[in-house]
């Protein structure tokens, strides 16, 4: 047989070598990368957007591509979490707090060319509070009884009563301001006011905006002519695109356990910011034993936040007593209210009626920091005698079906990412199932208000009951792990609204 | 052979229908509300009850099922909830990332393994036997996901000769698109580069016993003009054969793969479809990756015919 096939080898491998040049000549197409002229960007997201249209759907992910770069709104929040005129340029108040007199720029475009003025604003603000709107955030506009436009830039708004957090509520990305004869198809070719257009979109994988050349506010100067998002969801598959410098920078980074991986980067740098995330341990508080405040207090108190944040995020992060975070007007810090002391957390549960502990189940997302902070907390309880089962729940789909509609679950956990909504504690039906008619009076009187000093007052009020009632455990405030070249100057280190502002982004020499 | 082609015909429109039934009720099983999804943490029961109204989710399972069928017969697959835009064109948009993708996987697999597998068989304990064997074990047994993050780490972190994931888009060039696939296509490749060595390594012996081929050196042809120009177009029904089935899972199985190196292909649009309940992506994927199957063993049925001409009369198989 051998002496059969002997003459066959030569001939074979000179195929061999055939195919290996013809290999390494594939390799070799185009392997000089394209040197990135200092106009252009490449940032990084981990989530893809779900549309364009923040006015028609909830996920963040869209205000964090669209969100003042694509679109503006009649106000903007900034980067300390302030609210700043932008489409309206002052607005006045009436003193009864019913009615809302805002003047707008003069000379603003939309990206297709239609004028903004205050018929397209009220065109806006009457598709968000329609009576079909999808928009997620539609009880925003829930107390606004019409809409006035006496002249293109004025626009008056009629209020049934006063809303203290109404110009806040206008800064978010839900409120933006779309165009009226535009606005149908914004959920795949966004058209706003902002200073980047959209240009394009590779479903799955990135989306292009270009500078806007007639963007009407000449006292800012763009200096980004292209900036592409580009979506990777896997964390290893994040640190390598920074790494081969195929991305120049990633906000939120996903992969807290990574970090450390920049260290000493020629290239590359980390910054370590607020968010308006709240990661907190959701009870059931009508299911028993959870309906007895101090199990709730016991609970709250054999958590040591700090091996919590250590064990989930690899020590990034924030501790907070209650729904509130640092970034956030009027902060307490409120850790100390139910501190860790599981000696303490055991006379409570038996005076409780629970000297032996019990047995309950978390329902936990597939989200990194859950399971992980899960896991922490399975052993903290167990120290004090409580059992706890973890219950792997799919997000979104499972989780908004069994926990957030049917409130059928003992305990979950999951990060809230809207800025400022402390009032959820005070929603019916909510979640949660808590019901403290004090707490709901104070959200009222936070709308009757809108001078910000009472309000940061009341706000403290409410912050001080949560961290004393418990009625979620309150765990920690995720940090904004940015990684971003080192030439690059301008993007935000915190995040008072989950945004990618490129507006004073630019390329060092 | 008409009547059986009218047969298998037939038969590949009754099993497509049957799985779109089959995937339409398992869809309708799965918990979690596309609407609800969309809508996030804040929104109420009536803005919930609307979005369902335009999203068509209040309507009866049989009409849902009904309009999804009859606009699938006419071509038209309906919109995607999340991206707003027919369903039809995303899946083209996926296939020009999955089909070359699979395409460039099934080539580099047969440049490495069929000469690998002739060269083993050829030399039947040789050294490029040893070489195949170990080769094509270890290729079997290594995840192909691990393979791509070695790759990764390797040529884009390390030498920062490739990207480490992405797809440019065809619209930027032959160069770049190229660039951004052949890491995934090695990773791909590898797995099924060991199936097919010792696939070919099998079928090359095999047919090395058979009569034509010592009756062709008796003839006094060369050792190596037999096997390349007798032995391997023989062996390679049973490795085309494979292949055709491989293509399949190369297509619908680079779900892995996809994600590693964030490709945009159709495995990642199921599997984003899937996380947000978008619902009529998902029926139209997996009815498309069904379709391919089914077609795919047509195919290859077709081949048998085409070269084994016993099978084409009586069509009694």
């Amino acid at each position: 047989m051998i002496k059969f096939l002997r003459p066959s080898v030569g001939d074979f491998a000179r195929r061999l070598a055939y195919g290996a040049a013809m290999s390494a000549g594939l390799l070799m197409l185009g392997l000089t990368p394209a040197e990135a002229a200092k106009t252009t960007l490449n940032i990084g997201m981990t989530v893809e957007p779900t549309g364009l249209d923040p006015t028609i759907a909830a996920p963040v992910a869209i205000g964090q591509v669209t969100w003042q770069n694509v679109y503006e709104g009649l106000v903007a929040i900034d980067e300390s979490g302030k609210i700043v005129p932008q489409l309206a340029k002052s607005w006045d108040i009436s003193p009864d707090g019913l009615t809302y007199t805002f003047k707008l720029q003069t000379g603003v475009k939309f990206h297709d060319g239609e004028p903004f003025d205050s018929t397209a604003a009220k065109f806006a603000l009457d598709r968000a509070r329609d009576s079909k709107s999808v928009n997620p955030q539609k009880r925003f506009f829930a107390t606004i009884t019409s809409i006035d436009t006496p002249d293109p830039e004025t626009l008056v708004l009629h209020l049934s009563s006063p809303t203290g957090s109404l110009l806040y509520w206008l800064g978010w990305p839900s409120s933006v301001m779309v165009g009226p004869k535009s606005a149908a198809n914004d959920k795949t070719t966004p058209v706003g006011t902002g200073p980047f257009k959209f240009s394009a979109w590779a479903k799955g994988d990135h989306v292009e905006l270009v500078k806007n050349p007639d963007y009407w506010n000449k006292s800012v100067d763009v200096k980004l002519d292209k900036v592409t998002f580009r979506f990777i969801s896997d964390p290893q598959a994040e640190a390598a695109a920074l790494k081969a410098g195929d991305l120049d920078a990633f906000p939120e980074f996903a992969a807290p356990e990574l970090m450390s991986s920049f260290d000493g980067d020629a290239q590359l740098m980390t910054k370590v910011g607020n968010t308006e995330l709240k990661v907190v341990a959701g009870m059931n508080n009508t299911r028993k034993p959870f309906d007895d405040k101090r199990v709730r207090q016991a609970l709250m108190m054999a958590l040591d936040r700090k091996t919590i944040i250590d064990g989930a995020w690899s020590g990034f992060g924030t501790a907070i007593g209650s729904h509130y975070t640092p970034n956030d007007p009027g902060y307490q810090d409120l850790t100390g209210t139910l501190p860790y002391d599981p000696a303490k957390a055991k006379a409570l549960l038996a005076e409780a009626g629970y000297p032996n502990g019990f047995t309950f189940t978390i329902k936990t997302p597939q989200m990194a920091y859950a399971p992980r902070s899960a896991q922490v907390m399975q052993a903290m309880f167990a120290d004090i005698g409580v059992t706890m089962n973890i219950e792997p729940t799919e997000f979104p789909a499972k989780w908004v079906q069994d926990v957030f509609t049917g409130r059928d679950y003992d305990m979950t956990i999951v990060a809230h990412a809207e800025p400022l909504d402390i009032d959820i504690y005070s929603r019916d039906p909510y979640y949660f199932n808590y019901k403290n008619p004090t707490f709901n009076e104070l959200m009222k009187k936070i709308q009757l208000t809108a001078d910000p000093a009472a309000q940061n007052k009341l706000y403290g009020e409410a912050q001080g009951i949560l961290a004393e009632d418990a009625p979620s455990l309150f765990l920690f405030v995720m940090p904004k792990l940015g990684v971003w070249d080192k030439k690059l100057k301008g993007l935000w280190e915190n995040e008072p609204i989950p945004s990618n502002v490129l507006t004073n982004v630019s390329w060092e020499d | 052979m008409i009547v059986l082609l009218t047969r298998r015909i037939v038969g590949l429109i009754v099993t497509l229908i049957a799985v779109s039934l089959l995937v339409f009720a398992v869809m309708a099983l799965l918990p979690g509300d596309p609407a609800a999804i969309t809508l996030g943490t804040s929104a109420s029961p009536e803005t919930l009850a609307a979005l369902r109204h335009d999203m068509g989710l209040d309507q009866p399972l049989f009409i849902r099922y009904g309009h999804w069928l009859a606009g699938a017969l006419t071509g038209n697959l309906g919109k995607s909830y999340t991206y707003g835009v027919p369903v039809a064109g995303l899946i083209v948009e996926r296939l020009a990332v999955t089909l070359p993708l699979a395409v460039l996987a099934i080539i580099l697999s047969i440049l490495i393994a069929v000469p690998l597998g002739v060269a083993a068989a050829a030399r039947r304990g040789g050294i490029f036997d040893i070489i195949a064997t170990l080769f094509s074990q270890m290729s079997i047994a290594v995840p192909g996901f691990w393979v791509a993050l070695l790759l990764i780490l390797l040529f884009s972190t390390s030498l920062g000769w490739m990207p480490a994931g992405g797809f440019p888009g065809w619209g930027n060039g032959l160069g770049p698109a190229l660039r951004a696939l052949i890491l995934p296509a090695v990773a791909l490749a590898l797995p099924q580069a060991g199936v097919l060595t010792r696939v070919t390594r099998s079928a090359v012996l095999e047919t090395l016993h058979e009569d034509f081929a010592r009756t062709a050196l008796a003839k006094g042809l060369s050792g190596g003009a037999v096997l390349w120009g007798h032995v391997v177009p023989n062996a390679l029904v049973p490795v085309l054969t494979i292949l055709g089935l491989q293509f399949t899972f190369l297509v619908a199985g680079a779900v892995l793969i996809e994600n590693v190196f964030n490709l945009p292909g159709l495995g990642r649009l199921a599997y984003q479809a899937l996380s947000q309940r978008d619902i009529v992506v998902m029926q139209d994927v997996v009815l498309f990756f069904a379709g391919l199957v089914i077609t795919m063993n047509f195919l290859v049925d077709l081949s048998y015919l085409v070269i084994d001409p016993r099978l084409r009369s009586g069509g009694t198989r």
